[in-house]
């Protein structure tokens, strides 16, 4: 089950990570909806350009930049939060979406916590797999925390000010 | 001041129900402590060592005699009835219960304030120039930018989670009080040749661990794009700022590591994609926004009053008053005034619930009812008619708040240090306790004249005692409390970073080591210079030569029982203490 466009769905990809030993050019990728990380992509490219159900992502020391060209070949980009105090994904997120135009799913994944959905979700998240020992209803409530916000982001790309007439000094 | 419009309002509402769920699912356990941890610190909730400790902001420092008010009672109704004003111009209250947090949260929403992203790791509170809008060599009034960069800060989606702490001040005069070269980001309002209104930005500088004054990365970023460019600084930082060690994770050793021609040419290439966006200020927002802080209505006055000039003449106190307590004013008659917080015998910074309505009262009287916080922890009134001084004089006089101390060697900058804070090394109000009570008397601090005393429980630097004309640093020897000493910091327009003078000293030698400083400096100094000057002209030779040329007995420098106690255990032991310390 995962978090997507705001509702608690079924999921039927898996994520591929590396296990000891591994190595990104001889790790076997199994067949069906699969997410692999950037560098397996990048080591077998070859091979699995060819395959329609291919997902990839990005660890947080990675650049949304190094799949710029590719960004069609993926039904899936996720980004993994390896700790979810570690806020690079937010800004990889904001550069798939505002820089390079990727629209199709974003996938928040590893230490996905409530609390930090409202700003992944704003960052440019519309998918969200939390923490396995974490309730996913519960989790869901975290996107509607706040109603509006002063900012643009990649949910809105006019700041408040431009968006709303605002009121001033009594 | 800045009113909150009915966005605000709801922004600031859906904070407290954010929070108030938060510390539910924590007492519940459905939300562990390393999970609550970093959400309770971003609503400005610490764990101390006796209770928890709620920061509440005061943006820019700028304050009304409601949320002075307000401040008086969460301190009566959630705390022991006092709170510290802080150099980064907050208030904490080191007495709270974590369920009390979100009750104090919505009492502070019915004044338009918050704790938000007073800690934690993302943009902070923005600081400001205590005498902004008043200050006669000000060029631009920059508190209109620091409420749209608070605006633009506050639950920014992508710098919640930043590798660090980060820290903006401003200002927009000639004289830098801002202190804005020791922050990850310094901004100084400027005008161009042209008469437009820009900023000059700093980026990298900062205390701590490391201290670096920050380095200009840009001359002029015009105004209406100061979101954007500021923001691209942010993003490289969040992408490229290390995450491994957090010592080395703060903005200046990015770019001390890229350079700054490289920093700089990240920063550009992702501004490039933002520039002339809709995120570009308008002229209608910084208008609205502007508005907010209109000139107050000042009355035509003719400069100086008879009544205050005779006083000055017959009443020494009053005339002390006067020299250190009052700042010039822009507009004739008028003048700008700081209440002190540094009485000796009270923790620099504190100020009681009683205090804290009397001032809100006074700024009511005396200052269109606005206050400010300086960053040298003490409160002004901004807009004073110079013939309500004497009036002014004696209320606050009454309250104890009319010390005339300001700049002087007891107008010590300093943190909790470990009498509450759990990161600290040693203790600080404590040790500023015993250096003040050596040096109580105005007379000889008068003739000391303009000194910085800047004390730091331990390497953060919250004392910014690398900026003190005499910076003392708390470190731990086994177990013990231990100072290392530096002169010739300073802040401001020429800041620098002071030199330590050699090994440490224990609790107890440092009263007669500051001694022993002054010492040096009242035999070297030419008329009218400054210690700071003197240290500068003479370098630190003399004065590291004297205070280590005979030994500091560990014992001899304190004088009586109290001394002798207070450099054991914790002030909490000592009865005699106001309990405040």
């Amino acid at each position: 089950m995962i978090i997507k466009n705001k509702s608690v769905v079924d999921d039927d990809w898996s994520v591929l990570r590396l296990n000891e030993g591994d190595t990104t050019e001889s790790v076997a990728v199994p067949s069906g909806k699969i997410i692999v990380p950037l560098k397996v992509w990048q080591a077998q490219r070859d091979k699995l350009s060819q395959r329609a159900d291919l997902g990839v992502w990005l660890n947080s020391d990675e650049r949304a930049e190094d799949l710029q060209d590719d960004l069609a070949k993926f039904a899936v980009i996720a980004v993994n939060f390896p700790k979810f105090a570690d806020g690079r994904g937010y800004s990889i997120a904001y550069h798939l979406r505002t820089r390079l135009g990727y629209r199709g799913e974003l996938r928040a994944i590893g230490d996905v916590l409530r609390d930090q959905l409202f700003y992944m979700q704003r960052a440019g998240f519309d998918a969200f797999a939390p923490r396995a020992d974490k309730d996913i209803h519960e989790a869901l409530k975290g996107l509607s925390d706040f109603s509006l916000s002063y900012q643009a982001s990649s949910d809105e790309g006019q700041p408040l000010f431009r968006r709303v007439q605002r009121g001033g000094a009594a | 001041m800045y009113r909150y419009d009915q966005f605000d309002h709801q922004i600031t509402a859906e904070r407290v129900a954010q929070f108030r769920d938060q510390v539910r699912r924590r007492l519940s356990g459905e939300l562990k402590e390393d999970e609550f941890r970093i959400l309770r610190l971003q609503n400005g909730l610490y764990m101390q060592i006796h209770a928890y400790m709620l920061r509440v902001a005061v943006p820019y420092g700028l304050i009304s005699a409601a949320q002075m008010r307000m401040f008086a009672s969460i301190a009566r109704k959630y705390d022991r009835g006092y709170g510290h004003f802080t150099t980064r111009q907050n208030i904490q209250f080191n007495w709270f219960k974590l369920q009390d947090a979100p009750e104090a949260l919505a009492d502070l929403a019915t004044v338009e304030m918050h704790a938000n992203q007073t800690s934690g790791n993302c943009i902070r509170n923005i600081t400001c120039d205590e005498f902004a809008g008043v200050a006669r060599d000000e060029i631009v009034d920059p508190r209109p930018y620091a409420e749209i960069l608070r605006q633009w800060s506050t639950f920014h989606p992508e710098f919640g989670y930043l590798p660090r702490k980060f820290k903006f001040a401003i200002s927009g005069a000639e004289h830098d009080r801002a202190a804005i070269a020791v922050h990850d980001i310094g901004l100084s309002v400027v005008k161009n040749a042209q008469g437009e209104v820009g900023f000059r930005v700093l980026v990298g500088g900062g205390l701590g661990r490391t201290p670096i004054v920050g380095t200009e990365i840009c001359d002029f970023v015009p105004w209406q794009h100061a979101i954007t460019y500021l923001e691209s600084i942010v993003r490289v930082y969040n992408e490229h700022g290390r995450r491994d060690n957090i010592y080395k994770a703060r903005i200046k050793i990015l770019v001390k590591a890229l350079g700054i021609e490289e920093f700089k040419r990240q920063v550009e290439a992702d501004w490039q994609f933002t520039k002339n966006g809709p995120c570009t200020i308008t002229e209608a927002e910084l208008n609205r926004v502007s508005a907010c802080f209109t000139v107050p209505a000042y009355e035509q006055l003719p400069e100086g009053d008879s009544a205050v000039e005779a006083l000055q003449r017959d009443n020494k106190a009053f005339a002390n008053w006067l020299q250190r307590n009052i700042k010039p004013h822009k507009v004739p008659g008028y003048a700008a005034v700081v209440l002190s917080l540094k009485k000796t015998g009270i923790a620099p910074g504190d100020a009681t619930a009683e205090q804290m309505d009397a001032a809100a009262e006074l700024a009511d009287r005396f200052s269109f009812g606005e206050l400010r916080i300086t960053h040298m922890q003490n409160l002004v009134l901004a807009d004073v008619r110079q013939s309500d001084l004497v009036a002014l004089w004696k209320a606050a006089d009454a309250m104890g708040m009319a010390t005339p101390n300001i700049g002087l060697l007891n107008d010590v900058i300093c943190c909790p240090g470990s009498d509450f804070c759990t990161l600290a090394n040693a203790r600080s109000i404590s040790l500023a306790k015993a250096i003040a009570e050596r040096f109580d008397n105005i007379d000889f601090q008068h003739d000391i004249g303009d000194i910085e005393l800047n004390i730091s429980g331990c390497i953060n630097a919250c004392g910014h005692h690398h900026i003190g004309h005499i910076g003392i640093l708390g470190v731990d020897k086994d177990g013990e409390d231990w100072y290392q000493v530096s002169i010739g910091g300073s802040q401001g327009n020429s800041a620098g970073v002071g030199k330590v003078i050699g090994s440490s000293f224990a609790f107890s030698q440092m009263p007669e080591v500051v001694a022993r400083l002054l010492e040096v400096y009242v035999r070297e100094r030419h008329a009218d210079e400054r210690f700071i000057d003197t240290v500068r002209r003479i370098g630190h030779g003399p004065f590291k030569e004297y205070v280590y040329a005979t030994p500091i007995a560990g014992d001899a420098k304190l004088d009586g029982a109290e001394y002798a106690s207070l450099e054991k255990g914790t002030p909490y032991d000592m009865p005699y203490y106001s309990r405040r310390f």
